[in-house]
């Protein structure tokens, strides 16, 4: 129906898929996370141990080597254990790097799997579907009727899912470890990016984040200067819901040079009326194919400029995927949407 | 005294809402994604999945649809209209807003300032929320109508408030997308995240309201003459309906804060009663309340086995076939 369907969740309507997908929260202001680096800072600190007893003479050298001490020790220990604070505010600890992961995000599936560690998911939800080999795992439900019975039978000693999962008070009380993330703009896929490396305890978080960063900037290299500027409709479903500039899509836009038809002030996914987007003479339409194909039908938009000269980005399924998912493919999504521009021609 | 044909009606009716509690009850821990098997209770994973998860929500699934089923014929003899149900009154649409008020609220910390309001809406929950939301939409009713005195006074008020709150909580919506997608979730009507403590709370409600109604049905059955007879007999009209209406919002409200908005078993579990007996609305309520346990505890162990390891939100079903039963029902009705 819309590009917003294949996104993160259960698609009983598109517009809450994108909403919940996208829609800007306060969470990078209320989150402040134990990043990948935290934790390293956590690591052993080798001047703490080789600290030699030679004060021994004076009472101050004594408690300084008590205190050296005891953060050695404290430093052995946290090196086997994990601690972040969650999207709620909640401080997951794992005593030990998980083994059996359930994920209930596309998003987060797809970082785990970015991060080398798709062999410790045990299940997901119904809607996560990259990479390939995690189509096999047992599915354990959508966002709204996340299966508890099937999640606590596959046993997981750390469950992934998002802050608006309805289960997840359900699975804490069954005494399951569960880790609410929910990535909504570029910085919060950075951020999720660190907060599940910190958790499973695996490096590379930082590598991952570069090859992002890489295929982004090369995205925004191919882009053709006469494009620069140009204002752009992101449709993410027929209502007709734009994607707005604080949304991740809209980020995505402005990443690549492109201006948005729709004010920041209407906030991340606003719902406008289709005279709005005549009068705002895009140059440039976007949306999944379905609705897109469908615009021109609508009444006065088939002489709307861009659609007539053809300038539109027709997302497929498998694209919309990668383009709604703020997670490990966001380079992706932004190649996607710059090769796209790179075939048509700027207007004049 | 009772007629023996009547008493006979109404022991054939215990018995077999006796019995379908029992079997279904059954079937409860015995359906779900990870299946049955002889020696389950031997295995401690599955033995955990049983107690922990099937039996809280077999038990929960048949309080949630007892409560409605309850709230159905209260709502049903207050208005002595056999199309009223529970939500009538605006108590479904004044927990959604409680619900969309709570998750706005949510989503704006970090950006607001932390006040202690927000701190208190946060500790009361969504479930709590859901509850007091539904308890005010009912007061508004009653405000408007000017208190219990008139059955259609009422019946418009909470047509209004309904569709006021309603739309109070799509403004809010608009403006907090979040709290859309987190209010669709939590009214989606569903038995699947019922645990020991929501059935703790769900059987107080029941505790509560059950006896309660009870006690006073003879105002139901001195309304079925009329309005004017019922006064004419000396009852204390008003506060004794008043009454009513505040146990069939407590019960209402706390089936929706615990499972979200279950479409059709209040509506039709009385019916269903009526059809089998005619007695006294006592009796009446009593056999609604099981009639609506064993309803949706049926349709909890469908929609856990049809589809199994997946399953379906009870509330679609209970939608599809208490829409079919009513159909079928007034069918029957025309033709005989």
């Amino acid at each position: 129906m819309t590009l917003a369907i294949p996104g993160n969740f259960m698609p009983r309507t598109a517009v809450r898929n994108v909403f919940s997908s996208g829609a800007e929260r306060g969470a990078r202001a209320s989150t402040p996370l134990s990043s990948r680096s935290a934790a390293r800072d956590l690591g052993v600190s080798p001047e703490g141990r080789s600290r030699p007893g030679a004060g021994a003479r004076s009472l101050a050298a004594l408690g300084m080597t008590a205190i050296f001490a005891t953060l050695c020790a404290l430093c052995c220990l946290s090196s086997h254990a994990a601690d972040i604070r969650d999207d709620r505010g909640v401080t997951v600890h794992l005593a030990a790097p998980p083994q059996r992961i359930v994920s209930l995000l596309p998003s987060l599936t797809e970082t785990v799997c970015a991060l080398g560690a798709c062999a410790r998911l045990v299940g997901t939800d119904r809607f996560s579907n990259f990479p390939p080999e995690v189509q096999a795992l047992p599915k354990a439900g959508g966002l709204d009727d996340a299966s508890v019975e099937r999640i606590v039978a596959l046993k997981p000693d750390l469950v992934l899912a998002a802050g608006s999962t309805r289960a997840i008070a359900r699975l804490e009380s069954l005494g399951l470890t569960v880790a609410a993330l929910e990535p909504h703009d570029m910085a919060d896929a950075h951020r999720v990016l660190d907060a599940v490396a910190t958790l499973l305890q695996v490096p590379g978080a930082d590598a991952v984040w570069s090859r992002i960063r890489q295929r982004t900037d090369a995205a925004v290299a191919r882009v053709p200067a006469g494009w620069r500027g140009k204002r752009a409709y992101f449709e993410v479903d027929a209502g007709p819901y734009a994607a707005g500039t604080s949304s991740f899509i809209g980020e995505l836009l402005r990443h690549l040079g492109l201006g948005n038809i729709v004010p920041a002030e209407l906030g991340p996914f606003p719902k406008l009326n289709p005279e709005f987007v005549v009068r705002a003479r895009p140059d440039v339409v976007m949306g999944g194919e379905r609705d897109v194909d469908q615009m021109a039908a609508r009444p006065g938009w088939s002489d709307m400029a861009a659609l007539r000269a053809h300038r539109v980005c027709r997302f497929g399924r498998g694209q919309a995927d990668v383009i709604v998912r703020p997670g490990p493919r966001l380079g992706e999504a932004a190649e996607l949407v710059a090769d796209c521009l790179a075939r048509l021609d700027p207007p004049t | 005294m009772i007629a023996p044909e009547a008493a006979r009606a109404r022991r054939r009716l215990a018995f077999a809402l006796t019995l379908a509690s029992v079997v279904l009850a059954v079937a409860g821990v015995m359906v779900g994604s990870e299946g049955w098997r002889p020696g389950a209770l031997a295995d401690p994973g599955l033995r955990d999945v049983l107690w922990n998860i099937r039996a809280p929500r077999t038990v929960g699934a048949w309080l949630v649809g007892a409560l409605l089923g309850l709230a159905g014929a209260l709502a049903q003899g207050l208005f002595r209209n056999p199309l009223a149900d529970p939500y009538l009154l605006g108590s479904s649409s004044g927990a959604g807003l409680g619900v969309v008020l709570v998750l706005a609220a949510g989503a704006t910390q970090g950006r607001a300032i932390e006040s202690l309001a927000e701190d208190a809406l946060a500790r009361l929950g969504l479930v709590g929320a859901a509850f007091v939301g539904a308890l005010i939409g009912v007061a508004l009713t009653l405000a408007l109508a000017r208190g219990a005195r008139q059955s259609t006074g009422l019946l418009l008020a909470g047509v209004v408030v309904g569709v006021v709150l309603g739309a109070l909580a799509d403004l809010v919506t608009m403006a907090s997308p979040e709290a859309l997608r987190g209010k669709q979730v939590f009214m989606l009507g569903t038995t699947g995240f019922l645990g020991w403590g929501a059935c703790g709370t769900l059987a107080i409600a029941l505790a509560i309201t059950l006896p309660a109604a009870w006690r006073f049905s003879r105002a139901l059955d001195a309304l079925t003459l009329g309005e004017d007879s019922a006064r004419s007999l000396g009852l204390p009209l008003g506060p004794v309906r008043a009454l009513l209406v505040v146990l069939l919002a407590l019960a209402t409200g706390a089936a929706v804060a615990q499972a979200g908005l279950i479409a059709f078993v209040g509506l039709v579990a009385p019916h269903l009663v009526r059809r089998r007996l005619q007695a006294p609305h006592g009796t009446t309520l009593v056999a609604s309340t099981a009639a609506g346990g064993v309803l949706l505890l049926a349709s909890d162990v469908l929609s856990r086995g049809l589809w199994a390891p997946q399953e379906l939100p009870v509330g679609v079903l209970t939608a599809a076939l208490g829409g079919s039963f009513l159909l079928w029902l007034m069918h029957a009705r025309r033709t005989s």
